[in-house]
């Protein structure tokens, strides 16, 4: 167990290391939320107006985009097992006594570190949409940031885990993070569009992470994820990210843990 | 007492046998080499003792820990380097083996201490604070030995150890090893496919098609050859071949006016030879057997034709597999 905590902390160390050094990756990943915030909001927030009384477009779409950041990098991070794998580093990583869940597990958090850090950033955005931030929606966004970061970087991981090449992520890009993007609720309330999208929608883990982190914006009355009846609270919504996360993180492990 | 010790061992990827049963022994203190074309089982080998890889069949054991059950045992207590680097390029030197050092558990302060004395061993002191993308080959080479012995190992495993590296480096690497086996008592097990690499071991195992072919001391294995090749020229060729058959028991053969034989152990045939050789010598020369003599008689063919074996690029393949992970 001990070698477990300390696997966690050095790699996530080194997760930590490697994205603070790597500037140009820092940056980019502000890019295209920004983008987006910039020409879909003025693009659309005329034409849509208000999703409910005073929630403009720009507002509702806020939450969403402080995650897409989070969402890119953590996934990328589960999935640069691959580049370790194919420039070696993963071969002093496994053959050193780090306790091989706690390497996988490290990587998550690393990359929920990093995701704290790129929240914080894209908070600095709010004021200037008029969306209010409080001490206690601060509060309650570390923990879901948290969350969504440690199921997406388990999802990359369990990609990466057996990937020998990085041949395989324009792929992965085209079929996994874009279509998981948008079809998490970012853009558009899933209550509120066409049937084969609102279930797609519903099916993708990020729609709840997204709403529930909405819900600490803007309040439950713009927000909730209604599955079968039943309208999700932000509990419930953090929860089902949180265990979907851990399947993905139990299948990676279980795969990485194979050994020829 | 032996450090390393394997006995039958075997891997397998699906039809094709990498390593086809495979027992040697290597003692504390001893270099210990594998020498063999690309694709004869090497690099399988090695993965199979430092944990990367099941064996198929057989077992092995590193520091007295068995490589499958007691695998993080072995982990801790063996040095690896790699043919190809395992460092991480976008992080500087210190950094490498800062996680090095958090890895394998080191105490903060011996972290310390060791980290300097290794980065000065390898005369990259200066270089620390640079990130590894700007080092070249043989700077990488020199730094990943230094943090292969920054948890201290028993063992340090060397597969290809010098792979691309020009000779000049090649030299200084092999200066730092033998310097470390005197001060640690570190043994080392390595694996290669130069010959003059070879030479830097205290045996060595020819190993071929996934088998030990051959497995001796360096000496034994020339040895092995038929001895060394003295060549004389005397005043008088004909009367020096007729003392060589008759007085000498010898068997030796003229050509261009220069007489050659075969002895074993000939640096210490050759000052009595001089010495009491009743015929005048004008100049005389020895010619150790090298390794690639050695090679060429028990596989038949040279190291060199067999890299362009046709077997060679699906072993490679397989080899490349199992490197993976």
């Amino acid at each position: 167990m001990v070698n477990f905590f300390r696997s966690v902390r050095v790699i996530a160390h080194r997760e930590f290391l490697r994205f603070i050094q790597d500037k140009p990756r820092l940056f980019s990943s502000f890019s295209m939320p920004l983008i987006f915030l910039v020409i879909f909001g003025a693009g659309f927030s005329r034409l849509i107006g208000q999703i409910i009384p005073d929630v403009d477009y720009i507002q509702f779409m806020y939450p969403g985009i402080l995650c897409m950041p989070i969402l890119m990098t953590s996934v990328m991070s589960g999935v640069s097992v691959v580049w370790d794998r194919e420039f070696g580093f993963l071969k002093e990583v496994l053959v050193s006594p780090l306790n091989r869940s706690g390497v996988l597990a490290g990587k998550a958090a690393g990359a929920g570190i990093i995701a704290l850090i790129q929240g914080s950033i894209m908070l600095a955005v709010a004021p200037f949409l008029n969306v209010a931030v409080g001490p206690r929606t601060v509060l309650t966004l570390i923990p879901l940031i948290l969350i969504l970061s440690f199921a997406l970087s388990a999802l990359g991981l369990l990609i990466g885990a057996r990937m020998r090449s990085q041949q395989g992520f324009q792929l992965l890009m085209q079929l996994v993070i874009f279509p998981m993007l948008f079809l998490s609720g970012i853009f558009f309330p899933v209550a509120q569009v066409a049937r084969w999208l609102e279930v797609l929608s519903k099916l993708n883990p990020v729609t709840y992470g997204i709403d529930a982190i909405r819900q600490a914006f803007l309040g439950a009355e713009v927000a909730g994820v209604t599955v079968f009846g039943h309208t999700m609270g932000i509990l419930e919504s953090a929860l089902v990210v949180a265990m979907v996360g851990a399947v993905f993180l139990t299948g990676a492990i279980w795969v990485f843990n194979r050994r020829d | 007492m032996n450090v390393i010790e394997a006995s039958n061992l075997v891997k397998r990827f699906g039809n094709l046998e990498a390593v086809r049963g495979v027992s040697f022994t290597v003692r504390e203190g001893e270099i210990f080499g594998f020498l063999g074309p690309n694709g004869a089982g090497k690099t399988t080998a090695i993965n199979i003792l430092c944990t990367l890889l099941y064996p198929t069949a057989g077992e092995a054991k590193v520091n007295g820990y068995d490589v499958v059950k007691e695998c993080s045992k072995v982990r801790q207590s063996i040095g690896l380097i790699f043919q190809e680097s395992t460092l991480d390029d976008y992080l500087t030197a210190e950094q490498n083996l800062r996680f090095h050092g958090y890895a394998y558990a080191v105490p903060r302060d011996v972290l310390e201490s060791r980290l300097k004395e290794l980065l000065e061993m390898v005369e990259l002191w200066d270089r620390r604070k640079a990130k590894i993308r700007t080092y070249y080959g043989g700077m990488k080479r020199r730094l990943e030995i230094a943090r292969g012995l920054l948890h201290r190992p028993r063992v340090l495993f060397l597969d290809e150890p010098t792979l691309g590296l020009d000779p000049q480096t090649r030299r200084r690497i092999w200066d730092y090893i033998r310097d470390l086996r005197k001060r640690e008592n570190l043994t080392i097990f390595m694996t290669t496919h130069y010959m003059d690499e070879a030479e830097n071991c205290d045996r060595v195992a020819i190993i071929d098609y996934g088998r030990i072919v051959v497995m001796d001391t360096l000496e034994a294995l020339k040895d092995g050859v038929g001895g060394d090749v003295i060549s004389v020229r005397t005043e008088d060729n004909d009367e020096a071949m007729r003392l060589l058959v008759g007085q000498y028991k010898l068997t030796p053969s003229m050509r261009n006016g220069v007489i050659s034989f075969t002895v074993p152990r000939g640096e210490e045939f050759l000052p009595g030879f001089v010495s009491g050789f009743p015929v005048p010598i004008s100049s005389v020369g020895l010619a150790r057997p090298t390794l690639e003599d050695v090679f060429l008689q028990v596989t038949g063919r040279s190291i060199r034709e067999q890299e362009a074996d046709p077997m060679h690029d699906m072993k490679q393949m397989v080899r490349g597999r199992g490197r993976g992970r």
